[in-house]
Order: C-alpha cells, then structure tokens, then sequence
C-alpha cells in the first residue's frame, strides 16, 4: 500500500476503465449476433438446415453487410483503410480524415480568436454587456447546427466550395462556448485583487495582461476543449450535403447511400479518435501552460 | 474453498481492562464512554501517520468533557472515532456499553460540526425535523419537538427562514436545536463556535452554559480556545500532536453554576494556567 | 450618453438627408422626394438635439431612457417607408468591394442615415445600460440591439440587393413563416413533439438510471467516468445514419440519435452531482445511521439538482441538434431538418429561415421552461439566493 497505488489496483483507474471496455466489447459482440441473428440464420438454413451454433455465430460476427458489424470487422477494416492505402489516395481514411481535421482546426482557429475578441470587449464595454451579452447566451439553445447544409449549398451556389465553407460552420459554432467561458474567465479575479491593481493606479491594459488574462487561462482551455469537440462535430455535419467532396462525414454518407455499415462504422471510430486527439492535444498544452505558469497541474 | 462467513467484529478485541483502570470510583452504570488503550495509524504513501496513540479516557453521565490541543493532535479523530465516524486501528471504545457503531444506529447522541452543516433546501423547522424523519417520528410529533428546541436557542419566529437568510451564530444555534432534538444523552461537539466572531462565540457560551445546566447532558466539546474550555468544562483534557496522545486531564475547580464572569475567578485563571503549562509541555516534545 | 457620439449621429443623419438615396428611371433622387419618409428621420434628428440638449438629465435620465428609445424606433420607420423595390440602389457590379463600393456611392443618402440611425440607437443603449438595473432596462438593451441588428440586416439586403438565394431579407422570412405556417407547424410537430421530447426524456431518465445504479458500485464509477469525459470529445451526431438505417425514417431513428447524444452528458453530470453533498453533510446522515435511500433522498438527489438541471439545459439543444440532424440522413416526408434539407435543395432559402427562426424559438423556449423550473427548484443554491 505504501508504495502508492499500482497501475492494475481496484484502488487506480486502469483496471476499471479495462473492465467497463471488456463489457462494452461483449455487449457488442452479443448485439451482433441478435441484431444479425435473423439474415444469418435465414441464409444458413438455405444451405444447411441443420446447422451448428458456432456456424451461427461465426456467420454473424462476418457478414458481407451486416447491421451491426462486429469490432473486430471494423477494426480490420479501419486497419485496411488506413495503413494499407497511401495517405494520399482517395479510398484512404487517412486522406479523409486530414479533410475534415484540416477544416476544424482552421474554424476552430478563427472561431476561438473571434471568441476571445468579442470577450474582451464585452468585458470592458458595458453597453456590449448588457445589448450582446443576452443574445450570446441565448444562441447557446438554438440549434445551429441546422444551419449548416444551407451555409454550405448557398456558399456552392456562388462558387465558394471546399475547405472554407466547412470552417465557417466550426467558426460560428466554437465561438459562442469561447466568448462565454472568456467572459467568465476574464471576470474571474476577486474584487481583492481588482483593488490591488487600481491601489497601483494600473490602467485598464495594465490590469488586463497583468490580472484578467491570467486568471481566465483555465476558463479558456475549459472552452477550448468543448469548442474544438463542437467544432469537429460542425465540420462533419458540414460534410454531409457535399458528398462528393471527401472527408469523414462524406463517407458516412456514402456508406449509408450504399448500406456499408462496415464502412460508417470505421469513419466513425475515426471521427472518435481525432475528436479525442484534438481535445487531449488541448489538454497537454493547457497542462504545459499550467506547470509554467505556476497552476495546479 | 467455501469460506466461513464470518461476523465482521467491529469492536475491537478489549486489551487490559481492569489493569490501570483510573476510574474505579465510577460506577460501571455510570460510565458513557470508555476508551482503552486506543491507537489509530493513517497509511499514506510515503509513511504511516501516528493520529492517536494510547488514548485511555473514562467519560461519566452528566459530564462536560473538553478536548484541547494544537492542530493536528487528533482530538477531532478521536471524538470522530466516539461517533464511529472513524475506526481505530488499536484498542476499544464503548459508548453506553456498546460499541459506537451500535450507538450511532441507536441514535445515541447528536453531532455538531464546526459548520452548521444544515441542508440550504429545507427551512430552518424542516432542517431541526431531518433527523426525525430519518428516525420515523409522526410528523405532528416532529413539528412540536422543532418548534420547542428552536425556542429552547432563541430562534422563535425563524422558523420558516432559510438557513442561508440567517447569521453564523444563527445557524450554528439550529444546528445545536436539531442535535438536542432528539434528546440524545451525549452531545458531541466538534469546534462548534470556532468560526464565529469572539462576541458571538460568548453568548454562543453563555447560552450552551444554561442549555447544559438545564439537561445535564454528557458532552465532549473540541476546542482550540483555552478560555472557552476552561469556562464550560467539568474536565479538561489536554492534547499533543505527533503522535496525537493525551498530556494532562485537568478536573475544573470552578462551581458548578457559571456565568461569562466566572472566567475572571483566580480559580479559572489558575486553570487556564494549568492548560497552559500542559500545552506548552506537549509542545516541547517536537 | 456619449455626447459626441449623439451628435455625430444627428450629424450622419442631417447629411444624409441632403444626398441622394439612389436613381429611379435615370435620374438621381433625395430624400426631399420623399417626404413622409424623409419626416421620420428629421424627426430623429431633432429628437438627437433635443434630448441631447435638454431631456437627457430629466428625471435622473430616465426619461430619456424611454424618449429616446420610442424616438430611434420612429425615426427607423423613415427608410423602410422609401419605395425601395422601385429604386435602383446598386447598379450591377461584379465582386464583393466593386459592389460594396458602387452600393455606397450610389444611395449615399441612404446609408449615411442607416449610419446615423444605428449610432442613435447605440446611444440610446449606452444611455439605458447606464440606468440603474432594473428588470425592464435588462431585456430593453438587447431587445433594442437585437432589432438594430434585425435593422441592419434588412437594410443591406435591401439596399444592396442581395440575391434572395444568398440572404432573404427579414421580412421576406418573415412573409413565409405566416405563408407556410401549416407546413412549419406540421414539421413541429413530427420532429419536436414526436421524436425530440420522446429522445428527450428516455435519454435523461437512461442517463439518471445509470448514474444510480453506478453510484452504488465505486468500481464502475472509477471506469465509466473517464469514458464518459472522453465521449464529450466525439462528434455522436455521427450515429445518425447508423440509427436511421436501424429505425427507418421515423421518429424512432431521430430518439435513438437524441439518446445516444444526451445520455452521457446527463451521466457524467448526474454522477459529479450525486458527489456534491459535502463530507460534514453526510457525516451528519452517518451520525442519524440513515439508510441508503434516506440519505439518497433527503441529502444527495437534492444536492444534486443543480447539476441534473444544468446537464438538461445542455442536453435540451443537444436534443433538437439531434433530431433536426438525423433528418438530413433522410426521413419521411415531414420535419424541420427535413424541410431544411430539400428545401435548400431548390433555393427556398426564405422557407429555410423560417424553419431556422422556428427552432431558434423552440430551442429557447425549451431552455427557458427548465431554466425556470431550475430556479424553483434550486432556490436554495448560491446562485439564486435572496435575502
């Protein structure tokens, strides 16, 4: 017990994460076979009436099409459409997943510095406060999303394709969690502290760079986290009404035009994956700034 | 292997007893509390903690018993141990004859924490009523009983407040209305007046004095104010840290009627010198 | 009120009214042709001077607060009331900034008054947030706000002859929301009323379950409570076209993706809140030897309420993302994501809007119902607390 807790005790984090993905993967592979029980067993019986539970269940876990593909069929098929193929090549996951990525990270970029702009205006603006304020908060419960495809056919219908109209939809939909969790942030140093400042006679930029900024590092990479997930979440569903295009949300499109599970399956681990990536890149940064800085890592 | 289901012992076996018995002149039904040889060890990551060592206390009915010492001499961990809130790696505890746990689930006293822990949700009645819902008492039954205690600490008419509408030491006195509510025969209190303002904390005193003179309950009070200890205790017992033991038990010579006044006796200035020497003789053992 | 800044605005105002708005039939024309229109805003402009220089310190300003509003508002109706469908405002050009540039030359009159009404209402809106606040004064500033911009957007369509296709102008949205309303409210009713209320509370009740049944086991709580922050990090809406081909087109696929989309975030807040009851609170239920569900219910649910009711304020939009999303993977013939996507498909961009306005109001109203309820059931929490 002294010698802290070991990575495999009941106690730490690992065994029970460990635990709770055994279950899901079993659960998964039973849902297969009930979610395929009815295909495989017709096709079976047409062969051979008299035919063996492991034939039942070998056929359920290897459909061609199956309705609920088993993990190990997505895995091999993430395998197969990621290190088999050149990044580069069309077919590959990879060369889509750097579509929707490359989209994200430019909304998200834009979106976050918007966010933080408008923040810092709010703050110091007290007529912005009181007219913007409301309406920010408020755009949070529309559901903005809906927006997208008419963003993106309207940008096609004057030409603008590609990436930009993509980053725009993750523009609009990471800046609001930004701008909110800014002006808390930036708002958050106590009334001893603001007094300290003004005792100094410290002007307004002063107190900003010196005082407010530093507190909301934590509001912002809080933000952050949540706009980078959303701003993903936009690229893809951006991705949907242009299915020619690429990127991840295209192939689950095509995927569901043409009935490949499999295929929806693999690019929507993928989408996992990089959203998980991004936030967790964000957490190493905020961690790195924190440990710099002084804060509780 | 089928393995025996075995009781879970929760006393712990009792080591001594009779040997060293410092209270032979109390009668056995007397006695509320009886800590033997009691030990408690904290396991941490670099080096077992020492929080209590050898701890032996006999607390009488109708006894006001303060516990004082510096942070970190484990008096609260060991009024937690009484309240089987905490378990004691060595030795034993009774409370009435039992051992804590079955005295806690006999609802054999009232608790008061240095907060007034009252729930924000429930007005201050309600709040004074929680542990007789808990407990299953009809509700006309719980009603009258809040109403009395709260007029018993001078909280008449805040009935229908809500806690975070009331001052500290308005809420630290529902606190103590919900303890004696049910009229358990031991009060323990945990630095309940640490965090108020000193004129709060006297009439907060003045009014513990008569609540206690008129329900000679058995308290054990925590403290940190040597004062405050001298003034409400019939015994002082003095504390020291690492490890956590006890240095001095002082029985008070002051009468049994006392007023905030009679902290200027020569007799409480002699105790609380007293106090005084013990805590400094604890502390020149670091 | 920035004094300078309200005379600026008068200023904008008074030059615009002496230059020309834009050409009808070859010739250039102001607003002197036009002068019930050209009234209005004279109108604001003497309302600027006067209550610059006399009614801005009547009754501590308060007035003003309320004169100036009313005067803005009239003085707006100026411009709307030009006959702009008959004037030429931009003659054609190619390219953003060559048809930026070439509407402003044209209509000078007119976008130098636009200019100073939007000063003048922001004036006003210094003034107002500068009352003591007061109930009225903070929904007055941005009700004032929200039409300015409303204002704006209408003004450059209009002015700028903004193919409807790209952006209709507010009262075109406007026009087909009362034109569709029977086909508005009907997809209402197929996405909002079927499946997201149905997505709604199964997913929460799921969510909540889970959260009780974890509570009991430390072990599983240790496990899924990582897994549930890591959740956050993935774009669920994705499962819609899986759920579609489960379900088929029916509300059942679009409360299946709401489910999967709302009942982690109700977990993951379900489990912090059920952690939330601090240690001496429940010492306290130890000290009475309370039961499980004693304590579960007279201490930790309601400790626990700020943060189920905050998980159901995220989840309430999470619920209409996910509904109107799952749509766009094809449904049957009704529903607002549904609307959205054929619609645009033929340009019916004004149709669009006005399903967008529609979820707009049904999202807020969804979050302003719970916020209420939150407030009456959690009056206790620091953040509602009055003395």
């Amino acid at each position: 017990m002294n010698a802290g807790l070991g990575i495999l005790s009941p106690k730490g984090r690992v065994l029970p994460i460990l635990t709770i993905v055994a279950i899901i993967v079993l659960l998964w592979y039973a849902f297969a076979v009930l979610l395929n029980y009815n295909r495989v067993s017709e096709q079976l019986a047409g062969v051979n009436p008299e035919y063996s539970i492991g034939d039942l269940l070998r056929g359920t876990w290897s459909m061609e099409r199956p309705v609920l593909p088993a993990p190990d069929q997505i895995a091999v098929d993430l395998w197969n459409s990621t290190a088999e193929l050149r990044v580069t090549s069309k077919r590959s996951l990879l060369y889509h997943a750097y579509i929707t990525a490359s989209a994200t990270l430019v909304g998200f970029a834009f979106g976050s510095l918007l966010g933080i702009l408008l923040a810092a205006g709010i703050v110091h603006v007290r007529t912005l406060d009181r007219s913007l304020m409301p309406w920010i908060i408020a755009s949070q419960t529309i559901p903005i999303l809906a927006i997208a495809p008419m963003i993106i056919v309207i940008l096609a219908s004057v030409g603008v394709t590609g990436l930009v109209p993509k980053a725009i939809i993750s523009m609009y939909l990471c800046f609001f969690p930004v701008t909110i969790g800014m002006v808390k942030g930036l708002r958050s140093p106590d009334p001893q502290q603001m007094d300290l400042m003004r005792t100094y006679n410290a002007s307004q930029w002063q107190i900003f760079w010196m005082l407010r900024v530093p507190a909301s590092i934590p509001f912002l990479f809080a933000s952050l986290k949540v706009a980078v997930a959303i701003s993903l979440v936009g690229a893809i569903v951006g991705e949907l009404p242009t299915g020619a295009e690429g990127g991840l949300g295209s192939r689950m499109l095509a995927g569901s035009y043409y009935g490949q599970m499999v295929q929806i399956w693999s690019a929507l681990v993928l989408a996992a994956i990089l959203g998980m990536a991004m936030v967790y890149s964000i957490a190493g940064i905020e961690w790195a700034t924190l440990r710099r800085t002084g804060g509780r890592a | 292997m089928p393995s025996e289901p075995t009781a879970k012992v929760v006393d712990l076996p009792v080591r001594g007893r009779g040997a060293g018995d410092s209270s032979g002149r109390a009668a056995a039904s007397d006695v509320i509390i009886d800590i033997r040889n009691l030990g408690l060890t904290f396991q941490t990551a670099d080096a077992p903690v020492v929080a209590l060592s050898n701890i032996n206390l006999t607390i009488r009915a109708g006894e006001f018993v303060s516990l004082i010492g510096p942070s970190g001499c484990g008096k609260t961990t060991l009024m937690r141990i009484v309240a089987d809130l905490e378990q004691p790696t060595e030795g034993a505890v009774s409370v009435n004859g039992v051992s804590p746990r079955e005295a806690r689930l006999k609802r054999a006293y009232g608790y008061i924490f240095q907060a007034a822990a009252l729930y924000p949700w429930r007005n201050v009645q309600r709040n004074v009523e929680l542990p007789h819902e808990i407990m299953g008492v009809p509700k006309e039954e719980r009603e009258a009983k809040a109403k009395r205690y709260l007029e018993l600490v001078g909280l008449k008419d805040f009935e229908k407040k809500f806690p975070w509408q009331l001052s500290g030491g308005m809420q630290q006195r529902v606190s103590l209305a919900r303890a004696l509510s049910f009229d358990p025969q031991l009060l323990l209190m945990d630095e309940p007046f640490g965090a108020l303002d000193e004129i709060t904390r006297d009439r907060m005193n003045e009014e513990l004095l008569q609540i206690w003179e008129k329900t000679r309950k058995t308290v054990i009070f925590v403290t940190h104010s040597i004062d405050e200890a001298v003034l409400l205790s019939t015994r002082i017992v003095v504390m020291s840290a690492r490890p956590g033991r006890i240095i001095d038990v002082i029985e008070s010579t002051l009468p049994p009627k006392r007023t905030l006044e009679t902290r200027e006796m020569p007799a409480a200035i002699e105790l609380a010198h007293r106090v005084r020497q013990g805590l400094k003789a604890g502390h020149s053992y670091d | 009120m920035n004094p300078r800044l309200a005379w600026l605005s008068a200023l904008l105002m008074a030059a615009g009214l002496a230059l020309p708005v834009g050409y009808y039939e070859e010739g250039l024309v102001y607003w002197y042709q036009f002068p019930l229109s050209g009234a209005f805003v004279a109108f604001g402009v003497v309302s600027v001077v006067a209550g610059e220089r006399w009614l801005h310190h009547l009754v501590k300003g308060e007035l003003w607060a309320w004169l100036g509003t009313l005067a803005v508002v009239i003085a707006a109706i100026g411009p709307m009331m030009l006959p702009t469908s008959e004037l030429a405002m931009r003659t054609a050009s190619e390219g953003f900034v060559a048809a930026l540039a070439d509407g402003v030359t044209t209509a000078p009159g007119f976008w130098l008054v636009v200019a100073g009404l939007l000063l003048f209402a922001w004036t006003v809106m210094q003034h107002v947030s500068a009352q003591p606040s007061g109930r009225i004064y903070a929904l007055l500033v941005p009700a004032l706000f929200g039409l300015a911009l409303i204002y704006l957007w209408q003004a450059v369509v209009v002015g700028f002859a903004i193919p409807r296709v790209l952006l209709p102008a507010p009262t075109e949205i406007f026009a087909a929301l009362t034109r569709e309303a029977a086909t508005l409210a009907n997809d209402f009713k197929e996405t909002f009323l079927k499946a997201v209320l149905a997505g709604f509370v199964l997913g929460n009740l799921l969510g909540l379950g889970t959260a009780l049944v974890v509570d009991r086991v430390p072990f599983l709580q240790r496990g899924l409570l990582p897994l549930g922050n890591m959740v956050s990090a993935v774009p669920i809406v994705a499962v819609a076209p899986i759920m579609v081909m489960w379900f088929g087109f029916g509300w059942e696929s679009k409360t299946a993706v709401i489910v999967f989309m709302i009942f982690f975030p109700m977990l993951v807040n379900a489990v912090a809140g059920l952690n939330a009851a601090d240690r001496m609170q429940r010492d306290l239920m130890r000290s009475y030897g309370a039961r499980y569900w004693q304590t579960m219910w007279a201490l930790r649910l309601p400790a626990a309420l700020p943060f189920i009711f905050n998980a159901l304020k995220i989840n309430s939009t999470l619920a209409l993302i996910g509904g109107i999303v799952a749509e766009f993977f094809g449904s049957g013939m009704a529903g607002m994501g549904f609307r959205i996507s054929t619609q645009v498909q033929v340009m019916n961009v004004d149709v669009v809007w006005a399903t967008i306005a529609v979820a707009a109001v049904a999202g807020s109203a969804s979050y302003g119902i719970l916020a209420l309820l939150e407030r009456s059931f959690t009056f206790w929490h620091p953040s509602y607390r009055s003395r």
